[in-house]
């Protein structure tokens, strides 16, 4: 009998055993055991440099440390990769770094050429996207005149084009004003797939996600319901 | 110095297009084979940082300051190729958004300051680091900027521009002046950047050799003083293009180009030779 | 900003801005190499080439002001030869110069006012420039305000802290500071460059940038060219 047992399809991410060294020799994750089923929202909590944006940038396969992660129950290796980044998207802190192409809709339009999709269907899709968001209006414009709210939006389209299964979000909120984060919060709320949010802010966590992690020097020190979680650790501003 | 349009004389501007569009398309490729995919982005970035930097003021004395030009700094980190391919896309839309350098002088304003320029912005790190790092990146960032500046000047004195020999000297002077402080300014901001981390500044070790280096050095100082010579007897050249005569159009044109292609053909193989001697 | 308003511009619907964008590159070229060869004794020709230009302006609908103002960019550089010139005694040869520098820069202005980035990059790709060239020109635009902003709020930063101690007013620590904010620029530049990376990877980026197929070239364009070429060829051989 194999000593981990493959997860049932339910379960989205399934991590057991993660450990990650920087080459600088830095242990930034050690030992993380982590799941989330499928449907589900998880927040991860945790101070600056506990380990959270690390362990983020190992559910595409953007860093591999040693440990086991199965995605949708495909574990993580050379020959799945392009499947699993395809099925995790993967929204950035800084809009502007996830923004790379010279307009909206071809940066929409990127993940679903790499797919393999032809010019006219990635346009198509990309299009369904940006009126999804709600950003039909700026197709043509470049990413850098966009608003902070608007950045984000064409930045979760660019993910949602590639129909990913789970979304993974980065202090998706910080830079925005009330309204704008307001009307964020609405949209991402409406969005069906699992999602993991990364964030320092309470009340996002509340709105969007069920479950919490903690995160505190690359390791998880407390798990549960999110409220309960936030209250253990005083993890608010006031 | 970047030449505007309707300064240059047909012969002048046309030799340099024809000399300038191959030469991108191979440091293009060669920039495309040195490079993995991950510096696609950081080859961009590196150029919108070179335009930024330019806004930073570096005071050199009372009222005065100077600002980064980029071009040696630019060939230390990202070696030869890449740094040339960089200076291409600024020089593309600089011409073209920012008014700055015309369109049809854009081989000339490439020849001078991404091919020329980098190559003398490289050869001296490249030819002298071993001796004295700090000598080699000053050595580095001032040959590439007088070298730009030279070639600007002579090719602008051949299309007919008249210097009087008091403006000439000014101007002479005056490059020098940028060079010295292209080069002070490349050695601080090269030591600055190794400060925050090392492995940043070396960029990819390039396989040519010593040898080849030090030839295709002296083929840039033979361009540059060539440029400078041949522009001092230019009313007899001004005259000639001025009547427009075909043939003497095509005939400089060709002649032009044919003495480049010349000079670095000769200095390729005399490097050839001379580094399958040494490896012998 | 400058390139805020160009990029504005370029979003526009006239008849100009729909022309494909490799008829009017060759119309720039040919317009540039026309204007670059008329001698300095044809100054009809120039006052010609400037009528040409306006109606190209006015049927883009752009501002004239707007375009002459910055096309004026280039005036501090050939304002200088054109003097020199002017004192060795030839005041015709110093006009045409002033004249064709401004000229030119008014035409390139149309083409890019008419003309979104992707749209030239696109013509000068199915041309056959290095399609490296073509992104490394996409990257740099995109990211050059990014940068330059940071670069203006870390002087910003920096001139705020500048106190007023004879120390700091020393040259030598100045260019040091001048010196270490560029070292930042560089080394937040070169974790931005990572950070794009890593977004492109995670969109399944795999070594290769999928072009979009540029539209087809259609009659009007060439009908438009071979308007700009007979124009060019009348001023030119006629006056």
């Amino acid at each position: 009998m194999p000593r981990h047992p493959p997860a049932p399809v339910s379960q989205a991410i399934q991590i057991r055993g993660l450990r990650y060294r920087y080459p600088d020799g830095t242990q930034a994750l050690n030992g993380i055991d982590f799941h989330l089923d499928a449907g589900e929202s998880v927040a991860l909590f945790g101070a600056n440099g506990s380990g959270k944006t690390t362990f983020v940038l190992h559910l595409n396969g953007l860093l591999r440390g040693e440990g086991s992660i199965e995605i949708c129950g495909l574990p993580l290796a050379d020959e799945t990769l392009e499947q699993i980044r395809s099925k995790v998207g993967v929204v950035f802190q800084d809009s502007d770094e996830q923004l790379f192409m010279p307009t909206v809709l071809e940066d929409v339009a990127f993940g679903p050429l790499n797919l393999g999709l032809s010019p006219a269907d990635a346009l198509t899709r990309a299009r369904t996207v940006l009126k999804r968001v709600g950003m039909a209006h700026a197709l043509d414009r470049a990413p850098y005149h966009l608003s902070a709210g608007e950045k984000k939006r064409v930045a979760i389209a660019g993910v949602l084009a590639m129909d990913p299964e789970i979304l993974v979000l980065d202090e998706p909120t910080t830079f925005l004003d009330p309204p704008t984060r307001r009307d964020l919060v609405t949209l991402l709320r409406s969005l069906p797939q699992s999602k993991v949010v990364v964030t320092h802010d309470a009340n996002l966590a509340r709105t969007l996600t069920t479950r919490a992690v903690f995160f505190d020097q690359g390791q998880i020190t407390g798990e549960g319901d999110v409220i309960e979680v936030i209250q253990r650790f005083h993890w608010e501003y006031s | 110095m970047h030449i505007p349009d309707g300064f240059l004389s047909t012969p002048v501007w046309g030799t340099l297009d024809l000399v300038s569009a191959p030469a991108v398309a191979w440091v293009a490729r060669r920039a495309q084979r040195d490079t993995q995919d991950h510096r696609i982005p950081l080859l961009g970035v590196m150029g919108a940082f070179v335009f930024a930097a330019q806004m930073i003021n570096f005071p050199v004395g009372p009222g005065t300051s100077g600002h980064l030009v980029g071009g040696a700094l630019l060939a230390i980190v990202l070696g030869p190729a890449a740094a040339s391919l960089v200076m291409v896309a600024i020089l593309a839309l600089q011409a073209l958004i920012f008014q700055d350098g015309g369109v049809l002088a854009l081989g000339a304003n490439v020849f001078n300051m991404a091919l020329a320029g980098v190559a003398a912005g490289y050869l001296p790190y490249r030819l002298w680091e071993g001796a004295s790092r700090s000598g080699a990146i000053f050595a580095a960032g001032a040959f590439s900027v007088i070298t730009s500046a030279c070639l600007a000047l002579g090719q602008l004195m051949i299309s007919g521009v008249p210097m009087a020999g008091g403006v000439l000297w000014a101007s002479l002077a005056l490059f020098l002046a940028s060079a010295l402080m292209e080069g002070a300014i490349t050695v601080a901001a090269v030591r600055a950047i190794e400060r925050l981390n090392p492995a940043w500044i070396g960029g990819p070790r390039p396989a040519s050799s010593r040898a080849l280096a030090a030839v295709a050095m002296t083929a840039l100082v033979m361009v540059v003083v060539g440029t400078l010579v041949a522009s001092a007897a230019p009313d007899g050249i001004q005259r000639l293009t001025e009547q427009g005569l075909a043939a003497d159009w095509s005939q400089r044109t060709v002649g032009g180009v044919a003495g480049l292609g010349l000079i670095v053909a000769l200095c390729y193989l005399g490097g050839k030779l001379i580094s399958r001697r040494r490896s012998a | 900003m400058h390139h805020l308003v160009i990029d504005r511009w370029s979003r526009g619907s006239s008849p100009l801005h729909q022309r494909d964008p490799r008829a009017k590159l060759a119309a720039l070229l040919v317009f540039l190499i026309a204007l670059s060869t008329t001698p300095p004794a044809a100054q009809a020709a120039f006052v010609a080439y400037a009528i040409l230009l306006i109606v190209a302006a006015n049927l883009a609908r752009l501002p004239i002001r707007g375009l002459a103002g910055r096309a004026a960019l280039v005036l501090p550089f050939s304002a200088t030869f054109a003097l020199l010139t002017w004192w060795s005694g030839d005041s015709l040869r110093a006009l045409g110069l002033a004249e064709k520098s401004f000229l030119s820069g008014m035409a390139a202005l149309l083409l890019v006012g008419t003309t979104p980035l992707t749209g030239w990059t696109a013509a000068l790709e199915s041309w056959h420039a290095p399609r490296m060239l073509i992104l490394v020109i996409q990257f740099v635009y995109r990211y050059l305000f990014v940068i330059a902003e940071q670069a203006q709020r870390m002087r910003w930063a920096a001139l705020s802290r500048r106190g007023s101690r004879k120390r700091s007013r020393r040259v030598s620590f100045q260019f040091s500071a001048a010196a270490g904010l560029v070292g930042v620029l560089f080394a937040r530049s070169w974790q931005r460059a990572d950070g794009i990376y890593h977004a492109m990877l995670a969109r399944g980026f795999r070594g290769r940038f999928v072009p979009a197929a540029p539209p087809p070239f259609q009659t009007s364009d060439a009908l438009f060219f071979s308007a700009c070429l007979a124009g060019c060829l009348a001023i030119r051989l006629l006056l």
